[in-house]
């Protein structure tokens, strides 16, 4: 029994060497070496300053913007030290009143006369979706072509320019980056 | 219909190339779109997961076969000068043979000096370096909690990575524990595999061999790979503190004072992401675990983090078979999970896709198009849509992986009763690294059983009679999860403790608790997250559910083997039962489906089941 113990706590420091110092520190270096972007959490800069990051998504509630998904992170929503998602069961009446709530918002004054798509109502997993489906971004862009006075087809074209398809044609998704394009939309000239 | 005007390019033209590939789904059609429950990209995408998984199940399992034999290999020439070092550092003379009684022994103290790492590292992590956030020590119940969750392969999590452990505890602790409890459950299954082959012998091998040939030759390899295909992809893997960004439009909190930046926690990720899914552990980095964009960021590391989930279990079927000299035993357990599996799939893909009924009357477009997933989005990423994460919730469960890419206690009623009845099997679909093959041949031996006893002959499996012990210890195995399940979901409703922190009103309150202990005694470790689970109550029933689990299953196997070793083979008679027919795989399907179906039907239809009918009635209400 004691010598087993023994072997087992000498055992474990080496296994520890080997799989909790060396290799995540290998891990690191080559990562590092070979994906500098990736491994740092994807931030892409402009003239050396940094605008955000492309793979964590923030949240917009000015008609100017696109809007991101509900967040379900606390304090904030895309609080980016506290990720999770809202985990309301499908039947729990504070789920329908957070989807009603973003109805309303999303009417504002005006009564919507299309159905709103399921993403857009509805908090993401991770509490930092930086996406939302096509279909969501087409929902709002009459909103923010009439916000921003631009034409619609105007906007509907940077919508297309930053939307991605499903990975090789066939993984995942078809979605829209919402930073990315709310940062090109400040980049459109009003037309007076 | 609304993007007509625009060319997105998407997906219309890429799916046609499909239909004809998988036949003629003309219920693609747009025009009933309302109904489609499985469109062709979601058939495809499971298609290809399982078809890319086969191929990699015979040459993995071969060469995992090749690893435990001791036979010389091509690994071995650069990783032997490792496997000798560590030897030698912990005294360990390879060539040693180990009775049942004394592997069982070295499984147990390996398993106790594990959780005494894990605890006081969490303990200590505040005077330790690589801390930048400056965490103090974790909470006694929760340190003790987390040290039993990652020491039986469960990691299960009572807390928030980013906001709970440092980069240290991450690392030293969480990630080598990911390693030793899945080398742990792959030693304890080829211990059982010797009991098949050997002939009355009285030993069953030696455990700390089998441990550090799987750790060095099998899980490191693959988890260093992996782990930069998903750096690759974005996963995080650095030591710097949270960056900062700047907020394009700046919040304001709820005390009213403004917000300009977001802070984005990142972290050694990559390298403990890889190890989490290959060796069935799903102890996420993040608290949204691989929800998290920079724990899985695209839909290709979803892939392959998916694939990471099941390719050892898979494998180890492969490898059974070539161990045993009949890889065709191997193939039928495999088959045996995989007709289990597929249809479990499709049920919950179908749910989820369904969307959720209670959004019936207001406007909201649920339907799947070429721009959206449509289903039931709440909990999910936008990147992973419907297929994804149902393809995920059904093999995180299967397995006993435990990691989510979708925050199951937002599933539908029946997209939740499917994860939550999985891991209710005893984690033999697929399940844990060795454990999940461990659970399924102790099935397989209950399965001749009742085959021996409807025509009255002795039962025999592999070639080893099966008797009185070998029944015992099997029944044992199956019934102790089971039974902390339902005890401890009892426990969980009628005391106030227990009712407490449950955070979903009614039947779906329920079905938290049993979730949490379904998931606990099995090992898995995902969670209907909802339920507050850091208390004094939840940490200590679901640490105990998780020791009776993982040993109160490990100790009778070795039981087993041990047993089964000493005997002699039996040659193949005209009496004997063939364990490689679809008769036979029939017959184990049933067993497993009829236990975990008379066990747990009372305890679902008390949360699911009568959510479902609630749901139901709502939806035709309106």
């Amino acid at each position: 029994m004691f010598a087993q113990l023994r072997t087992a706590t000498l055992l474990l420091l080496a296994i520890t060497v080997l799989t909790g110092v060396i290799y995540p520190l290998v891990v690191t270096g080559v990562a590092q070496l070979l994906f500098p972007k990736q491994s740092n959490g994807s931030l892409f800069r402009e003239n050396d300053q940094v605008l955000g990051s492309e793979l964590i998504g923030q949240a917009f509630a000015s008609p100017r913007y696109f809007w991101s998904r509900l967040s379900a992170t606390s304090p904030v929503p895309y609080n980016g030290n506290s990720s999770g998602g809202s985990n309301f069961g499908p039947l729990n009446p504070e789920l329908k009143k957070s989807v009603d709530a973003r109805i309303k918002e999303l009417s504002g004054t005006e009564p919507l006369n299309k159905p709103v798509p399921v993403d857009l109502v509805t908090a993401s997993g991770s509490g930092l979706d930086p996406h939302i489906s096509p279909a969501a971004a087409e929902f709002q862009v009459s909103r923010i072509a009439k916000a921003r006075n631009l034409s619609e087809e105007v906007v509907r074209e940077l919508v297309v320019q930053h939307t991605e398809g499903r990975q090789f044609g066939v993984l995942g998704e078809p979605r829209v980056r919402v930073l990315r394009l709310n940062l090109a939309l400040d980049q459109v000239p009003q037309k007076k | 219909m609304l993007m007509r005007r625009v060319d997105l390019g998407l997906d219309n033209d890429s799916c046609t190339c499909f239909d004809g590939a998988l036949g003629n789904l003309s219920w693609d059609s747009p025009n009933d779109a309302g109904e489609v429950l499985m469109n062709t990209n979601n058939i495809f995408q499971i298609v290809l997961f399982l078809g890319v998984l086969l191929v990699f199940v015979k040459p993995l399992g071969a060469y995992m076969a090749r690893v435990y034999s001791g036979s010389a290999f091509f690994a071995n020439r650069f990783l032997g000068p490792i496997e000798r070092l560590v030897y030698r550092i912990s005294g360990i003379d390879s060539q040693a043979e180990m009775t049942w009684k004394l592997y069982s022994m070295a499984v147990l103290c390996l398993s106790l000096v594990s959780f005494l790492a894990v605890y006081l590292i969490q303990q200590f992590q505040g005077f330790l370096p690589l801390n930048p956030d400056g965490f103090s020590a974790v909470p006694h119940d929760l340190a003790i909690n987390t040290a039993i969750s990652f020491m039986t392969n469960t990691n299960w999590q009572g807390y928030g990575g980013e906001s709970t452990m440092s980069y240290l505890t991450q690392m030293l602790a969480l990630t080598v524990q990911n390693f030793v409890s899945a080398a742990v459950g792959m030693a304890v299954l080829i211990s059982l595999v010797r009991g098949f082959t050997r002939r009355t012998a009285n030993t069953i091998g030696n455990f700390w061999v089998d441990f550090t040939r799987g750790t060095i030759y099998i899980l490191l390899p693959l988890s260093s790979v992996l782990a930069l295909a998903l750096a690759s992809q974005g996963v995080v893997q650095t030591f710097s503190p949270p960056q900062i960004v700047p907020l394009l439009e700046p919040l304001v909190d709820a005390d009213g004072k403004p917000v300009t930046t977001q802070a984005i926690s990142v972290g050694p990720a990559a390298s403990q992401i890889a190890i989490k899914q290959l060796g069935t552990n799903g102890g996420g980095f993040f608290n949204a675990n691989s929800a998290h964009p920079l724990e899985n960021p695209t839909p290709l590391s979803n892939f392959l983090q998916l694939l990471a989930i099941v390719l050892i279990p898979a494998a180890l079927c492969y490898t059974f078979g070539d161990m045993i000299g009949d890889r065709r035993q191997g193939w039928a357990l495999l088959a045996a999970m995989g007709v289990i599996f597929v249809p479990l799939l499709v049920c919950v893909t179908m749910a989820e896709q369904q969307g959720n009924p209670s959004f019936g009357e207001m406007e909201i477009d649920q339907t799947a198009s070429a721009i959206q997933s449509g289903g039931n989005m709440e909990g999910k990423e936008t990147r992973f849509g419907i297929v994804n994460s149902a393809m995920w919730a059904v093999t995180t469960t299967a397995a006993s992986n435990g990691s989510v890419n979708s925050m199951h206690d937002s599933y539908t009623p029946l997209g939740g009763l499917i994860p939550i009845w999985l891991m209710q099997l005893g984690e033999v679909i697929f399940g844990g690294v060795g454990s999940g093959l461990y659970g399924m041949v102790i099935f397989a031996l209950i399965a001749v059983f009742i085959a021996g006893l409807m025509v009255g002959r002795t039962p025999e499996y592999l070639g080893k009679k099966i008797g009185a012990f070998e029944v015992k210890m099997a029944a044992l195995a199956i019934l102790l999860p089971c039974a902390t399940v339902l005890v401890g979901t009892a426990f969980g409703v009628v005391t106030d403790a227990g009712k407490e922190t449950i955070f979903n009103p009614g039947p779906h309150g329920f079905s938290e608790v049993l979730y949490a202990f379904s998931s606990a005694a099995n090992n898995n470790g995902s969670a209907f997250a909802g339920l507050g689970a850091n208390t004094l109550f939840y940490n200590g029933m679901l640490g105990l559910a998780m020791l009776i689990g993982r040993f109160g299953v490990l100790i009778p196997v070795l039981a087993i083997a041990g047993s089964l070793a000493a005997k002699k083979t039996v040659p193949v008679g005209p009496g004997t039962l063939p364990t490689h027919t679809p008769l036979f795989i029939v017959m184990l399907v049933a067993v497993v489906l009829v236990v975990g179906a008379l066990s747990f039907f009372p305890a679902l239809a008390l949360g699911p089941i009568v959510e479902q009918l609630h749901q139901a009635k709502q939806g035709s209400g309106s």
